[in-house]
């Protein structure tokens, strides 16, 4: 039997049912207890398995995630709570020069079970140090994987999977993803990380995204479809790995790809996935691939700039508007 | 002169565990003076007796984590200098199959978590091992080893204080050996002892002269025992100093320019903390003089074996490079 649950309540019943299963596991962040984590994900946690596995932590990111470093390396599985992904930067020691290299470092003899929730994105006015998407930070350092879900349904898979896997693993939720809805099987599930996800399958043009931006991405489908033009959605789901097979198969199938992100457009994973497209699918592109991004300024709060700064419906069209056009220099 | 109230066999012990530190680094200081090691050498020498004093107070399964200073902590806890030297030297016998060098090196099997290339990247490790110890019901304690230019990162910090308030089973060791990197400790902090930060955490500080391993031996002992019974960490200043320079060849780095005092330099070797209990253990007739030297002839040849295991393994094979990435 399916429901129809929140985002953030399908994260809850993975966390609680992964606590259940596995006496290893705990819960670790800041406000993550009795205020139940500033987006509600932990709320109820605290009653029900109590102030050690649901541990409030001073507000010390590189210290507390550390700390999970050492507790995975020695027999634990701690999930902690990043409030914002903005302060991975704050924790960028204990991530990028601990976590990730620690496996292959020991020429592969620990292993390190930790994952890290948090939530980036913009569109809620919250500022430059509240609104970035940093998944491709994540994404450029061997070692981590990173895992982005866009429904409920994969987000409670997806992060059951997080929790029983043996490697680090970033898990990035999006602020205005909480409040969606989507339906959620009542029996026991994981999906498994690594295996893109066709959200619409479609033959004119490929979407191709992750996270919040697959909801767009969706919309967008559905009005280019009363235009007689057929979008297909590929959610990636994960960065690292990455589901090449997916990505190639798609554009292939359509010849047609734009890759839509909240992130910057700079250095970030269009740029990545444009790559691979054109050293692995050449032949098989009816035009270059595009990209909808975020422009490269910090986010701005004032709500008319934020807008546009951040990749908007109109512009996903315009872009496969573009691609669907004869003119090349259109943008 | 510190009263000895520690057993003749820990004494040696002591001894044999320093000893051990002291051949080997000597011989790791030639071989990167000949050009046969690969990146950086950071040696222990001078400081013996901090690391061994505190791993001579711990059990096997108990934890530590390292620095990048870190070849006398693997000793120190039981490491195998065979496996260490061919780490050193980027062989795939090593403890890390060559990946890892000088300052990743890691023995899990005697609970060493790992030297960290990063100054105060370890102690925050070194506090979610205290807590998986906690979680699991053990009665293992954690030993983070940093030193004194550790103790002005935000980690060291983050770590006392989250110890601190968790009431966790860890031992911070300060090893002070008046320089972080090429700047004196009293240039980098306005305050002359570390220990006195422990105030701030609500911990207990203790200063310990570092050259003394019995001291050191009996401070971490308490250390332990207060970890050990659920009353949570201690910060133990050591007062030590490196007779080396930061890193091996750095007066290349250096251009050859001088920072440190012959006077301090003299004063040092003075207080060689294997010197000084060599003298303890011949004053108190712990061993014949012939015992100590044939102890310091098969640590010698042992060192000399490590070098040849080292020399005769092959190196990784370039399809090991993907590996080990992954679980």
């Amino acid at each position: 039997m399916m429901r129809e649950i929140y985002y953030n309540q399908a994260l809850r019943e993975a966390l609680h049912e992964e606590m259940n299963r596995d006496p290893c596991v705990f819960v670790m962040g800041e406000d993550i207890g009795l205020y139940g984590g500033v987006f509600k994900v932990t709320e109820g946690l605290l009653a029900a398995f109590g102030p050690q596995r649901v541990r409030e932590t001073p507000i010390s990111e590189n210290g507390f995630v550390g700390a999970a470093v050492g507790a995975s390396m020695t027999g634990m599985r701690p999930v902690v709570e990043l409030m914002f992904a903005d302060f991975a930067y704050v924790a960028a020691d204990s991530i990028f020069n601990q976590a990730a290299k620690m496996r292959s470092m020991s020429g592969g003899r620990v292993t390190v079970p930790l994952v890290i929730r948090t939530q980036q994105g913009g569109g809620r006015g919250n500022g430059a140090q509240h609104s970035q998407s940093l998944e491709a930070m994540f994404a450029h350092i061997p070692g981590i994987k990173v895992v982005l879900p866009s429904t409920p349904y994969d987000a409670k898979g997806l992060l059951k999977s997080a929790i029983r896997d043996e490697n680090p693993v970033v898990f990035i939720e999006h602020k205005l993803l909480y409040s969606t809805r989507g339906l959620v099987p009542d029996d026991e599930y994981t999906l498994p990380i690594g295996q893109a996800d066709i959200k619409r399958p479609g033959s004119d043009v490929t979407i191709i995204t992750y996270s919040r931006c697959v909801l767009q991405a969706l919309a967008v489908a559905t009005q280019l479809a009363e235009e007689g033009i057929d979008v297909e959605v590929l959610d990636l789901r994960s960065l690292v790995p990455l589901d090449r097979n997916s990505v190639l198969a798609s554009a292939r199938k359509t010849g047609r790809v734009v890759v839509v992100h909240e992130a910057h457009r700079f250095c970030g994973v269009g740029a990545e996935i444009a790559a691979l497209i054109q050293e692995e699918a050449w032949d098989e592109l009816h035009a270059p691939v595009r990209r909808v991004t975020a422009k490269d300024v910090p986010i701005p709060v004032a709500p008319s700039l934020e807008q546009a700064v951040l990749p908007q419906e109109h512009d996903i069209m315009a872009a496969v508007r573009c691609l669907m056009s004869d003119n090349k220099n259109c943008s | 002169m510190h009263i000895n109230t520690v057993s003749s066999e820990k004494t040696l012990d002591l001894y044999t565990r320093m000893l051990r530190i002291r051949r080997f680094e000597e011989q790791v200081g030639t071989l990167f003076g000949q050009g046969q090691l690969p990146g950086f050498v950071h040696l222990y020498v001078g400081e013996e007796a901090v690391g061994a004093g505190v791993c001579a107070a711990l059990r096997d399964d108990d934890y530590i984590v390292s620095t990048h200073r870190g070849h006398g902590h693997v000793l120190a806890k039981g490491g195998d200098m065979n496996r260490m030297m061919a780490e050193l030297f980027g062989k795939a016998t090593g403890y890390c199959k060559g990946k890892g060098g000088s300052m990743h090196i890691a023995d899990f099997s005697i609970g060493m978590l790992g030297a960290c290339g990063i100054v105060g990247g370890g102690l925050p490790v070194a506090v979610g091992a205290g807590l998986s110890a906690w979680y699991r019901g053990t009665d293992q304690v954690s030993v983070s080893f940093f030193g004194d230019g550790a103790a002005n990162e935000g980690s060291f910090h983050e770590s006392l204080n989250m110890a601190s308030a968790m009431k966790l089973p860890v031992i911070f060791v300060c090893e002070n050996n008046q320089y972080g990197e090429f700047t004196p400790a009293i240039k980098a902090m306005n305050i002359r002892d570390i220990a006195d930060r422990a105030a701030g955490y609500g911990i207990p500080g203790v200063i310990v002269d570092g050259t003394d391993a019995l001291a050191m031996y009996e401070a971490a002992e308490a250390a332990v025992a207060r970890a050990r019974s659920g009353q949570g960490p201690t910060l133990i200043e050591a007062k030590t100093h490196r007779k080396g320079g930061h890193a091996e060849g750095e007066k290349a780095f250096l251009g050859g320019g001088e920072y440190r005092l012959p006077e301090e330099l003299m004063a040092m070797e003075a207080n060689d903390p294997i010197a000084k209990l060599h003298r303890i253990v011949m004053t108190s007739n712990l061993v014949a003089s012939d015992d100590l030297e044939e102890l310091d002839q098969q640590i010698t040849q042992a060192v000399v074996d490590a070098v040849a295991f080292a020399r005769s393994s092959p190196d990784p094979a370039l399809e090991s490079l993907y590996e080990d990435m992954w679980a």
